[in-house]
């Protein structure tokens, strides 16, 4: 089946910067791609070329097979991330001018259901809270009944509770069958939304992937994590003098990478090191982009 | 060009302007305010100078009456004489002589007229002949008036087309609008259209409110004014298209806009009488859609002038506005 969206050897240059060089890739219909990459790695401006927002130095992007153009913009649905919308300008009224832009459209009360908008309809868009802003915005990219939507960093912002929320429309959304381009820098939201997910660095292509076999095939081990104090940090150092173990430090915790936990464990109460507070967490995209890239999601 | 969407674009541009009360409030008390001005300053026996115009006075270089003290006497030439004499019939001169003729023109409705004869009598010129016109005073407000009215549309054009389409292209208006179906030309023609008929309405307005409280002159075609300030907006509104077209900041296009309404509002005529400034700084004048505007409305409203004497004004605006408004298009980026 051919991919909704096709991405070939895509550069995008500003003055002595390489902000996207030469990444391809595929978005099959239906799913929902990740684009995750510290800040600066790219992939807004990458989802910007896609979106036909920004032009490509190189490269091409094919829509359905074909070069982005007037069937692309009829069908694509786009949420940036910060989007200004016209001042004195109703949430129903927003909604109305983006829908008469469109050739085919939503049935708006339905989008409105959707995003949960009725009972803000009648306010003035400059007076809505950050969340309620986003249900709008993702409510205007919806208007066109949209084969494609891109969601460029939704949830940036928002407090956890209304965060969670947003995915939960998200998810509504990819029941619809509907494919979605989504960029984060917050991996839970892409190991939660997220059919497939690209990790971008330095406007390249690091991994790309299902969250599951990426991890599986970067990591076979779980992370050990105890409470960080003096005396154990001593003990952990000579253990890992003596080759027994590697630890890092991660905030108020140390942690230990190990495919054996019995044995490191069983090491650990050998070692007389009080295993109280100690946690085992499977590893995760943060992880996996620290072992990739040599930094965190958030720098 | 799809109606629809140029519709759309129109009617969220005009819901933008009307509902900012303070914006509206402005563009409408702004004008009222500096022509109620400019009539309360100007009322009155405040000027205590006479004024006479004198055609030839070397021929009768000897009279007695040139010699009295607070009358101005302005040389007119020849050539300028039936000009003079309908700045008698508008009490713009309290009275033109002719010297050599021997011959005077008054306003029979002037006071300042009347006591002139009296004193030109006393004074040696007991042999000039009278000769009487009639014609209503005209004000320095109603001289004043058309150029206010253009004025208020140059800032109204110039600063709600070219400052807020700045404003949409910093805060990503422009960039949402770009990821849809919508093109240029329809955004343009939208931005276009909407500022020109609210500037035509608040012109319209602030129009009939000054002349009820003023009542001030109106000898021309009515449908010839509306012609000439619906040109010059268009010229005005199209000369914004082109500050909006690429500037990100709106500190520069407040910049550039400065720069383009700050020496037409002072050399375009609104204020004084371009008369008697350097013939270059004239010529400069005419490159300013300001000075057409309020040559031609001035032209109707005080001297009733025909479509066919405002010609070559409307025509130097039409010329304008293709300019600006093909300039403005073809140099349009979204972002």
């Amino acid at each position: 089946m051919l991919p909704i969206l096709q991405v070939k050897q895509l550069h995008k240059q500003f003055k002595r910067l390489k902000a996207v060089n030469g990444v391809s890739f595929e978005v099959p219909e239906g799913i929902c791609l990740g684009l995750l990459g510290p800040n600066g790695a790219g992939k807004t401006t990458t989802v910007e070329m896609l979106e036909g927002i920004k032009t490509p130095d190189k490269g091409a992007i094919l829509y359905r097979g074909k070069p982005l153009g007037d069937e692309f913009k009829n069908k694509a649905g786009i949420m940036f991330q910060s989007t200004a919308l016209q001042d004195f300008i109703t949430v129903q009224e927003s909604l109305e001018l983006f829908q008469c832009l469109y050739p085919d459209v939503s049935d708006l009360q339905q989008v409105i259901q959707d995003c949960a908008l009725g009972d803000f309809l009648d306010q003035d868009t400059a007076s809505l809270s950050g969340g309620q802003r986003q249900r709008v915005l993702l409510a205007i990219a919806m208007v066109n009944d949209p084969d494609i939507i891109f969601l460029d960093e939704p949830t940036t912002g928002l407090d956890p509770q209304a965060r969670h929320n947003f995915w939960r429309l998200i998810e509504k959304i990819k029941q619809q069958n509907k494919t979605i381009v989504l960029t984060t820098h917050y991996m839970d939201e892409a190991y939660r939304l997220c059919d497939e997910i690209i990790i971008m660095d330095h406007g390249k292509i690091i991994a790309e992937g299902t969250p599951g076999d990426l991890l599986s095939k970067h990591f076979n081990d779980v992370v050990i994590q105890i409470p960080v104090s003096v005396s154990l940090e001593t003990i952990l150092g000579l253990l890992e003098g003596q080759g027994k173990l590697s630890f890092s430090r991660n905030q108020d915790r140390f942690e230990i990478c190990t495919s054996d936990v019995n044995q490191t464990v069983k090491l650990l109460l050998e070692a007389n090191i009080s295993l109280s507070g100690l946690q085992i967490r499977e590893r995760t995209l943060d992880d996996l982009f620290l072992e990739l890239t040599g930094k965190g999601l958030r720098q | 060009m799809r109606w629809q969407r140029f519709v759309s674009i129109l009617r969220a541009r005009d819901r933008e302007f009307l509902r900012d009360r303070s914006a509206l409030a402005w563009n409408i008390i702004f004008p009222l305010l500096i022509i109620l001005g400019f009539a309360f300053a100007f009322t009155g026996d405040q000027v205590n100078q006479y004024k006479i115009g004198v055609i030839e006075q070397h021929e009768d270089a000897l009279l007695t009456f040139y010699t009295t003290d607070y009358i101005q006497f302005i040389p007119i030439e020849e050539s300028e004489k039936v000009l003079a004499i309908d700045k008698v019939k508008r009490h713009q001169l309290d009275m033109l002589l002719d010297a050599r003729l021997k011959r005077y023109w008054m306003n029979d409705s002037s006071p300042s007229g009347y006591m002139l004869e009296k004193v030109l009598a006393g004074s040696g010129g007991e042999a000039y002949q009278k000769q009487l016109v009639q014609g209503e005073q005209i004000r320095y407000v109603d001289w004043l008036i058309p150029g206010v009215l253009g004025m208020n549309m140059m800032f109204s054009a110039l600063f709600g087309v070219g400052y807020v389409v700045v404003r949409y292209r910093k805060n990503g208006v422009l960039k949402r609008l770009k990821a849809t179906p919508l093109n240029a030309l329809e955004f343009l023609s939208a931005q276009v259209v909407s500022r020109l008929w609210l500037i035509m309405a608040i012109t319209s307005g602030v129009f009939i409110g000054c002349n009820l409280l003023i009542n001030f002159a109106m000898h021309g075609s009515y449908l010839n004014l509306f012609l000439v300030y619906v040109l010059g907006a268009f010229s005005m509104v199209s000369m914004g298209l082109i500050v909006a077209a690429r500037v990100k900041s709106e500190e520069m296009a407040g910049g550039l806009l400065n720069m383009l309404s700050w020496p037409m509002m002072f050399l375009s005529g609104v204020w004084f009488s371009l008369e008697g400034l350097h013939p270059w700084i004239q010529k400069l004048a005419l490159v300013f859609p300001l000075t057409h505007i309020t040559q031609a409305a001035r032209g109707i409203m005080l001297d009733g002038a025909s479509l066919s004497a405002i010609l070559p004004n409307l025509v130097a605006l039409l010329v304008m506005s293709i300019i600006f408004l093909l300039l403005g298009v073809l140099l349009f980026r979204w972002e």
